[in-house]
């Protein structure tokens, strides 16, 4: 082998680029990071405060973005109860901590996250499977919890199983999934269809 | 078998492999449960759900894998390093408590499964968070098992000698070990939750496991065909900056739908589209090496693996990565079967390849033989189908799952409008069910693949003639 090693692929030469391109990116990820985190921070405009679940949320296209956004609407109290900042955020807790420890990533997705044999949940409160905003909330209740005898399998003879959720158990996932629908996911789903804005 | 003729190291390092193994082949039958639930859906059905049949398929991976990687590093420590292991008690201490820690963690799985939305739940029972699901005690154990490792490693080359991929591997260790930390916390808020739970699994499995392969590539193209050393070295070098410098931005990608900001859909679609560029860097590395060597090393079932690895590698995290990572596409194929596809190929051609590859160069030094290969007794034929078995079912699996993906972006995302009535539309259509359907056939091809393999990791060599006489013949 030739002992005039061109600069460009000597042992050297690519020890400092490793180091120097690794910490750089490192450095950039970190602002980014410091950046981003306040951005979706709860409260913030692109993932609402949890106390959000007191108000009607929508899906509508956004002519500027081009993609459909959340729109935060009027009053429309979940379970009829308007709740506190603190009371919502406990209840929103709750619900979150049960699709944990349910595993409920184990079959769905949560923003297209988790496993791919049952729906993605992003939206699963805008979705029209639950037949109409005034049945929605009751209808999302009797699902959870027993989910065989309410199968919505729509031919595919998927059910969900039963997971022995509890009433109080079902209300918290039921909150969860509706703050869950306010957030900004840039569009994703695409081309959602809206609860009670069909055809 | 025989491992009077191993340093301490390499002792330790059979150990990790043997569970390795065994995780292996616990994963392939979960995933076969997995497969078989989608075209039976009452199939074990408030026995085992499909939501504990699938995350102990890709848990058994993570795992099995990890191990491999650890055995690995384990095995070429005191070769690399010249010294004995510093610390090695510790190690095998660390080894018994976290496999100890794996089989409770997967018995608890097993039997009983998921708990109420409490912080025990998720402390003791399953943290119900896609691939770390396992609970808050047994990451704490990880960690220190971890840290032992760690010590290990760095105080052994502190110890002994330093060399390219030493450096190269104690500082990706750090990487890998504090990077797990990012996932050990809880938040309500799911978009901070997914923001942090990505730095774990991008960051481990497209940024830190592709340097650590990447090291034991250098390392393993050294012992199978004498590649020399400031070779491979300047190549390590030349990928850590290609995959650290298009791979820690490329993180991006899974920021484009989490509430994250617009921003990270030009960072992550940018950047994420040049990590295969490191993956044609290592092709081309393995396969000219390769080469210039007519292929004549002392493995050859190693060798066959390691070059099975560059190019799954390059197809699997590469090319089927590449084909839906930007955010126009993204939009219809993330999270469906497009990610399951992307998913087989990658793990498989990434990473279980090249830990099978470490595994013969086990066996040749556990049987005592000075090459494996040339001499064998039975012409090889269990290694060769086990390796024709398992990639032609695992790119069955992947081809299988990507026409699944098609149709499911097309009829459930394009169409359907993704609501839960276009989410069955696209899993009831015949060409969703044909895709299930050869995908469980080629899984069934994969699990003949790793029977074979497992019977010949346990007898190849055995009945092999003199090394030295195998090393005349084929000189």
């Amino acid at each position: 082998m030739s002992n005039n090693i061109p600069w460009w692929s000597s042992e050297v030469f690519w020890k400092k680029m490793a180091v120097w391109v690794t910490a750089f990116m490192f450095v950039v990820l970190i602002l980014l990071t410091v950046d981003t985190i306040p951005q979706i921070s709860v409260g913030s405009e692109r993932v609402p405060a949890y106390s959000v679940i007191n108000k009607h949320v929508g899906y509508e296209f956004n002519d500027a973005r081009n993609f459909q956004v959340p729109v935060i609407g009027g009053d429309a109290p979940l379970f009829g109860k308007m709740l506190s900042e603190e009371e919502a955020e406990a209840l929103v807790t709750h619900g979150k901590k049960v699709t944990q420890g349910r595993n409920c990533m184990g079959c769905h997705t949560l923003l297209g996250n988790g496993s791919y044999f049952a729906p993605d949940l992003t939206k699963a409160w805008l979705d029209p499977a639950w037949s109409s905003e005034a049945e929605r909330e009751s209808m999302m209740i009797t699902f959870l919890m027993d989910p065989q005898a309410n199968a919505r399998s729509f031919g595919s003879g998927r059910t969900m199983p039963d997971l022995k959720i509890t009433e109080e158990e079902a209300r918290a996932v039921i909150a969860f999934l509706k703050w869950m629908s306010t957030i900004d996911t840039n569009g994703f789903p695409y081309n959602f269809t809206v609860i009670d804005k069909e055809g | 078998m025989s491992v009077a003729n191993l340093n301490g190291g390499q002792q330790l390092a059979v150990k990790y492999f043997t569970v390795a193994v065994v995780l292996f082949v616990a994963q392939i039958l979960f995933g076969l449960l997995s497969g078989i639930q989608y075209l039976a859906p009452d199939f074990l059905q408030g026995l085992l759900n499909f939501s504990m049949t699938r995350t102990l398929h890709i848990d058994a991976m993570v795992v099995w894998m990890l191990y491999g990687f650890i055995g690995s590093v384990y095995w070429l420590l005191e070769e690399e390093s010249e010294v004995a292991v510093v610390g090695l008690k510790l190690g095998n201490l660390a080894f018994w408590v976290l496999t100890a820690a794996v089989t409770v963690v997967v018995l608890v799985f097993l039997f009983i499964q998921t708990g109420p939305g409490d912080d025990f739940t998720r402390w003791f029972i399953n943290e119900g968070r896609e691939y770390i699901e396992a609970p808050r005690w047994a990451d704490i154990g990880i960690v220190v098992c971890m840290l032992i490792f760690f010590y290990n490693v760095s105080a052994t080359f502190m110890k002994g000698k330093w060399s390219g991929i030493a450096g190269v591997l104690t500082l990706d260790l750090v990487a890998l070990a504090g990077i797990y930390l990012a996932g050990m916390f809880y938040t309500t808020n799911v978009s901070v939750d997914q923001f942090w739970w990505w730095w774990v699994i991008h960051l481990w499995v497209e940024a830190t496991w592709e340097v650590l392969v990447g090291c034991i590539m250098a390392w393993g193209l050294m012992k199978t065909l004498n590649v020399d050393r400031k070779i491979v070295t300047t190549w390590l070098y030349i990928e850590v900056a290609l995959m650290f410098g298009s791979g820690i931005l490329g993180l991006g990608h899974h920021y484009f739908w989490i509430g994250t900001p617009e921003y990270w859909l030009t960072i992550g679609g940018f950047f994420s589209a040049l990590e295969p560029i490191p993956l044609v860097a290592m092709v081309v590395h393995a396969v000219y090496d390769s080469g210039v060597r007519h292929m004549k090393g002392n493995n050859n079932p190693a060798l066959a693996w390691l070059i099975a690895h560059a190019f799954g590698n390059f197809f699997g995290a590469g090319v089927w990565g590449f084909m839906h990572t930007l955010p126009q596409i993204n939009l219809y194929t993330h999270g469906t079967q497009w990610s399951a596809s992307h998913g087989h190929l990658a793990f498989f051609g990434a990473y279980a390849t090249i830990i099978i590859a470490v595994f013969y160069i086990a066996a040749q030094y556990v049987r005592g033989q000075s090459s494996l290969g040339a001499g064998l007794p039975d012409g090889g034929w269990k290694w060769k189908w086990a390796l024709g078995l398992l990639n032609l079912g695992v790119v069955g699996m992947t081809v299988a799952l990507l026409i699944s993906g098609y149709e499911q972006s097309f009829i459930e995302r394009a169409v359907g409008g993704s609501t839960w009535m276009g989410y069955f539309a696209a899993q009831i259509h015949p060409w969703f069910v044909q895709g299930m359907e050869w995908r469980m056939v080629f899984g069934l091809v994969t699990a003949a693949g790793i029977v074979l393999l497992v019977w010949d990791l346990l007898t190849i060599g055995k009945g092999q003639k003199s090394g030295a006489t195998v090393r005349a013949q084929t000189a």
